[in-house]
């Protein structure tokens, strides 16, 4: 099974309709309210941060299964200008908005696992993933 | 597609409650409502209540911690009621800390801790 959906981010409301998907989603798979939350806050960060550094770029939310297992993989992509220092934005309390987000330290606390692939000049993709238990 | 939060004023005190997800704007457009509003009806507390609200993310809270931080500069207090298990589990996990905020459990506590600040 794979069901996927996605939204594409070009306009702040899209950020909107993005964590309103991934609530949908979450609740589908059964996730409760913490979970859907966590799920929701990191989907809203993913999708800002397209859209504050890469201007546009697009959320996807498939529903996996990993061994016997059921969870949300979230793709936030975009090509933007990439991530000059992958290592640096990982550091808690590093911006470059002023604070406008939380940053990805956040959203890979709050989901299970966590990817960045960043090209220079090409753009990003961050996968992360929440597996309910 | 912009909602306006109502604001509702009660003795000296203002009393806010989101009742549905806040999007930029909208959250964006209250923070000067509610300084208008304290600006024209000498309000000196406000009571925010967030019962209703299942997610805060990293621009809300900054909205939300901004709105505190320039109405102590209008000389009110604010205190945040109502936030629930997950908003709060969500927001720490996230790095999110709202230092020096007020809170209470619900709309009744909020008020009174607001009454007994505002005595001070």
């Amino acid at each position: 099974m794979n069901l996927r959906s996605s939204v594409d981010i070009i306009t702040e409301w899209d950020i909107v309709a993005a964590r309103q998907l991934g609530r949908n989603e979450a609740k589908d798979v059964g996730f409760g309210t913490v979970d859907q939350a966590r799920i929701t806050t990191a989907i809203s960060e993913l999708a800002r941060n397209i859209y504050l550094y890469a201007g546009k770029g697009k959320i996807e939310i498939r529903q996996i299964t990993e061994g016997n297992l059921r969870g949300l993989l979230v793709i936030a992509s975009d090509k933007g200008p990439g991530i000059p220092d992958v290592r640096k934005v990982m550091e808690d309390g590093y911006t470059t908005s002023g604070g406008l987000g939380a940053g990805l330290p956040g959203v890979k606390r709050l989901m299970d696992d966590f990817k960045i692939e960043t090209v220079l000049g090409e753009g990003t993709t961050i996968s992360a993933t929440k597996l309910l238990r | 597609m912009m909602t306006r939060i109502p604001i509702l004023k009660l003795r000296d005190c203002l009393i806010v409650s989101i009742q549905w997800e806040l999007d930029d704007q909208t959250a964006l457009s209250f923070q000067e409502d509610l300084l208008d509003k304290l600006h024209t009806t000498a309000a000196r507390g406000v009571v925010l209540d967030l019962t209703p609200i299942d997610f805060i993310d990293s621009f809300i809270a900054k909205v939300l911690g901004d709105v505190i931080s320039m109405s102590g500069l209008m000389g009110a207090k604010v205190v945040i009621t109502g936030i629930q298990p997950a908003v709060a589990i969500t927001l720490i996990e996230l790095g999110i800390r709202l230092e020096n905020v007020v809170t209470a459990l619900d709309l009744e506590n909020g008020l009174e801790k607001l009454e007994r600040e505002l005595e001070d």
